[in-house]
């Protein structure tokens, strides 16, 4: 915890959002929105898709850096716009950032985003991923947990392949690092030094970079608004959303290892949109064992880049 | 005062600016600290959503803007933070 | 001036060139793709110094053009057809935060059933998009009109985006001898296109397309529309300098022998030139024929074609475009130019040269013929198909060229 605050008290002091924002108290997505500014600087554009965020600095909100909202799912072209439009005016040292929700960019987005990164455009797009539409009222997106009621699927997907490793939602890591773009990673706001190296990262990738960022939702999730943080550090110590980046499309390295993981349990019983699992120990035991296997697969391939890439060495 | 924070109309020119309100008065719990307590470990500063922790010799809330989340207290990891009901 | 032989497309290129665009960013679509090939080699030969962006799709195209407005670059791209209705979300943003954004638009028919070829129904549906629209008859207005749209876009009066639309291949891949100004004169012409206020700023950090409440957004539609309105004179005045800087002439209305004539065919496009053709011919027989043809059909030159129109004793309107339920969109914009004048021209409606169906002197001297029909025979109120297969028709029993009888 210690070493944390040390490397955390280095961002800026300065804050880049004025207080007053609109949108929920507590927040898990404005948090990360928040220290992504706090490593980018002022010298940020941001691009935001449709969705929360929207409601967060759109409505009434204070950002102090230039901010767009453009529509849902052309945030990724329209930040290459601006890149392509700040390189024709000879200003190459501007940052470039999307901060886009889970429907914004693994659904109705990802055209857009894999346009923008397959052409090279230097920008950061930061999915917050919520797991669903939550500013519009709680629907399922391509990024829900199966298992997860929702306001269009309140009994959870029961459909997906027990077989699956991937739970049968789209894993935009690898469908990013397929892209073979320099930098792509999740992070979680439970892990703020974890995230706040991974956007570092991003803003110094030699072209684009993504990182995916697990932003529990007080609303959508069903939890009290304080704890936001700890429901995103348990995703990660339950192995539920494990930490990773891929460098170069194929150098997988895990980033945050939990040394004895909690049971997943644990990190569903919080949330009341697991409640319809009901007491079905059948069920829970399932899910465990497919994020078992993720897990030994994610650590497959961060053995294929090699002894020696672990963070720390 | 911030240098931008002066509120910028909404014009019908300019579909650009931004407003802010406070939202302090809709709280129902306010977080004090107890800075005997506090070590300045920067985690409350790190997590607030609304950015109205200030770090410095003691730590303090902008109560005008403060939604009462409770996120600084949960993430206090000496319990120096306590949520007290507003009157 | 030096004259070359160019199609459209490659005027609609060489207008973009002089214009010094920044960023381009399109998607391929027949038959507007040559476009931006010319554009592209330009690139590469080093002729212009551009950012190309070959996005994945044209609501991509439109959104990089956004984009790039909103740091202040000159932005262009080109569509056609099924590519301008994908990027139809973006238009309505593009006008919304006033941006300057020149589009060429090669018109197509719309699908179903699939075509490639020329009509209106694409840049007519985006009709209420708050772009200006500008539509060519010859490749040589084609060039012009991509500066003086520049020109318009930027006016601080106006600060909207412009079509500049060619007719798909009846413009686009003909070639036809063009005089290109040259570079320091087109330099000159567009030395105030510049953006009125910086936007994505870091030096000057602002908020854009945020929500706008019940108790403003219609305030905002009112700005647009003001703006649209005041666009007209502004692009009377870059009409104006163009004349003076190259020496050709232009207008937002054209009229054809209107002075003494008593009918009158109004239309848009490569079409007037045969009603031009159709009309001196009917000269000669000694008829009092006439033609109007609307360049900018956005802002809607109102009085211009009521002024033209009001004293004749009847008026066609050839639309290469049908709005099912209603009849001609053309049709529908004179006639509220002439409604309430006294006793006001007889109106008669054509729908013609769809998907591409070629317009020849015989389709024209057909709707001229009925127009110099009596009145009292013709029947009130039908849509007009002159060009119609009858023999189709009627295997398919949907009556006749006149419309459905039945």
């Amino acid at each position: 915890m210690t070493q944390m605050a040390i490397s955390l008290s280095r961002l800026a002091n300065e804050e880049f959002v004025a207080p007053g924002r609109s949108g929920c108290p507590g927040c898990p997505a404005v948090m990360g929105a928040r220290l992504a500014m706090k490593v980018l600087g002022k010298d940020t554009i941001m691009v935001n898709a449709t969705g929360c965020m929207v409601a967060n600095y759109g409505y009434c909100g204070a950002p102090l850096f230039p901010f767009i909202h453009s529509l849902f799912e052309n945030a990724g072209a329209l930040a290459s716009g601006v890149e392509s439009g700040l390189r024709a005016l000879g200003k190459p040292d501007v940052n470039v950032v999307v901060y886009a929700g889970d429907g914004g960019t693994v659904d109705i987005g990802l055209q857009a985003l894999s346009g923008a990164v397959e052409r090279g455009h230097r920008l950061v797009y930061i999915c917050y991923d919520n797991e669903g539409y939550m500013n519009t009222g709680v629907q399922r997106s391509g990024s829900t947990p199966p298992w997860a009621s929702t306001t269009t699927m309140p009994e959870g997907r029961r459909d997906w392949q027990k077989g699956s490793i991937y739970a049968a939602r789209k894993d935009m890591v690898r469908i990013m690092a397929a892209h073979d773009i320099p930098y792509a990673a999740t992070a979680s706001v439970g892990y703020p030094q974890d995230y706040v190296r991974k956007v570092e990262k991003a803003a110094n990738a030699d072209g684009p970079a993504y990182i995916h960022l697990l932003t529990p939702c007080i609303v959508g999730w069903g939890f009290p608004e304080a704890m936001g943080p700890k429901l995103a550090r348990l995703a990660v110590d339950t192995l539920a959303f494990p930490l990773y980046e891929v460098e170069d499309g194929h150098r997988y390295r895990i980033t945050v290892r939990p040394s004895r993981p909690k049971p997943v349990a644990e990190y569903l019983g919080l949330q009341s949109r697991f409640r319809q699992l009901g007491d079905d120990d059948g069920i829970i035991e399932i899910i465990e064992k497919q994020l078992k296997r993720r897990w030994a697969h994610l650590q497959d391939l961060a053995a294929l880049a090699g002894p020696g890439k672990e963070p720390g060495e | 005062m911030h240098p931008w924070s002066a509120s910028r109309p909404l014009s019908a020119w300019l579909p650009g600016g931004y407003c802010r309100s406070r939202r302090g008065a809709h709280r129902v719990f306010r977080p004090v600290i107890d800075d005997d307590r506090c070590s300045k470990c920067s985690m409350c500063w790190v997590y607030c959503p609304e950015g109205i922790i200030t770090r410095g010799e003691r730590y303090t809330i902008d109560y005008d803007y403060c939604k009462g989340c409770g996120v600084c207290a949960e993430e206090c990891p000496r319990s120096a933070i306590t949520m007290i009901r507003e009157e | 001036m030096p004259r070359s032989y160019l199609t459209g497309c490659q005027a609609v290129a060489e207008g973009a060139r002089l214009a010094a665009v920044q960023v381009v960013a399109a998607y391929p679509i027949t038959p507007q793709t040559a476009i931006v090939e010319t554009l592209a080699s330009a690139v590469a030969r080093g002729e212009l110094d551009a950012q190309m962006v070959p996005v994945e799709s044209e609501h991509s195209a439109m959104s990089v053009c956004i984009g790039a407005a909103m740091v202040g670059a000159r932005a262009f791209t080109a569509s056609s057809s099924q590519g301008l209705i994908l990027m139809h979300e973006c238009l309505f943003m593009a006008s919304g935060l006033r941006l300057p954004i020149v589009m060429a638009v090669a018109n197509r028919a719309l699908a179903s059933p699939v075509t490639i070829f020329a009509d209106h129904q694409d840049s007519l549906a985006t009709r209420d998009a708050c772009w200006l629209q500008l539509y060519a008859e010859t490749c040589q207005e084609v060039l012009d009109y991509i500066l003086i749209a520049y020109r318009t876009a930027y006016h601080p009066e106006v600060m909207l985006p412009v079509m500049v639309c060619l007719d798909g291949f009846f413009l686009s891949h003909i070639s036809e001898p063009v005089s290109v100004p040259d570079q320091a004169a087109a330099r000159d012409y567009l030395a105030d296109a510049r953006p009125a206020y910086p936007m994505l700023d870091v030096d000057d950090p602002r908020c854009f397309n945020v929500m706008a409440f019940p108790d403003y957004f219609s305030e905002f539609q009112r700005d647009r529309f003001e703006s649209m309105r005041k666009a007209a004179l502004v692009l009377d005045a870059a009409f104006q300098e163009f004349e003076a800087s190259f020496g050709r002439s232009h207008a937002r209305v054209e009229g054809y022998r209107t002075s003494d004539a008593q009918f009158i065919l109004v239309g848009m496009g490569s079409l007037m030139g045969t009603v031009k053709q159709v009309v001196d011919d009917h000269r000669r027989e000694g008829h009092l024929v006439g033609a109007v043809r609307i360049t900018a059909f956005r802002p809607f030159p109102e009085s211009e074609v009521a002024g033209l129109c009001r004293n004749a004793t009847a008026v066609g309107v050839l639309d290469r475009d049908v709005s099912p339920g209603s009849g001609g969109i053309l049709f529908a914009e004179v006639s509220k130019c002439l409604y309430g004048s006294a006793p006001g021209p007889r109106l008669v409606s054509f729908v013609l040269g769809l998907g591409g169906r070629d317009v020849t002197e015989e389709t024209v001297t057909r709707c001229l013929e009925q127009l110099l029909t009596p009145a009292a025979q013709v029947l009130g109120g039908a849509v007009h198909w002159p060009d119609a297969n009858t023999a189709t028709l009627r295997k398919w029993g949907l009556g006749d060229a006149d419309g459905d009888k039945s």
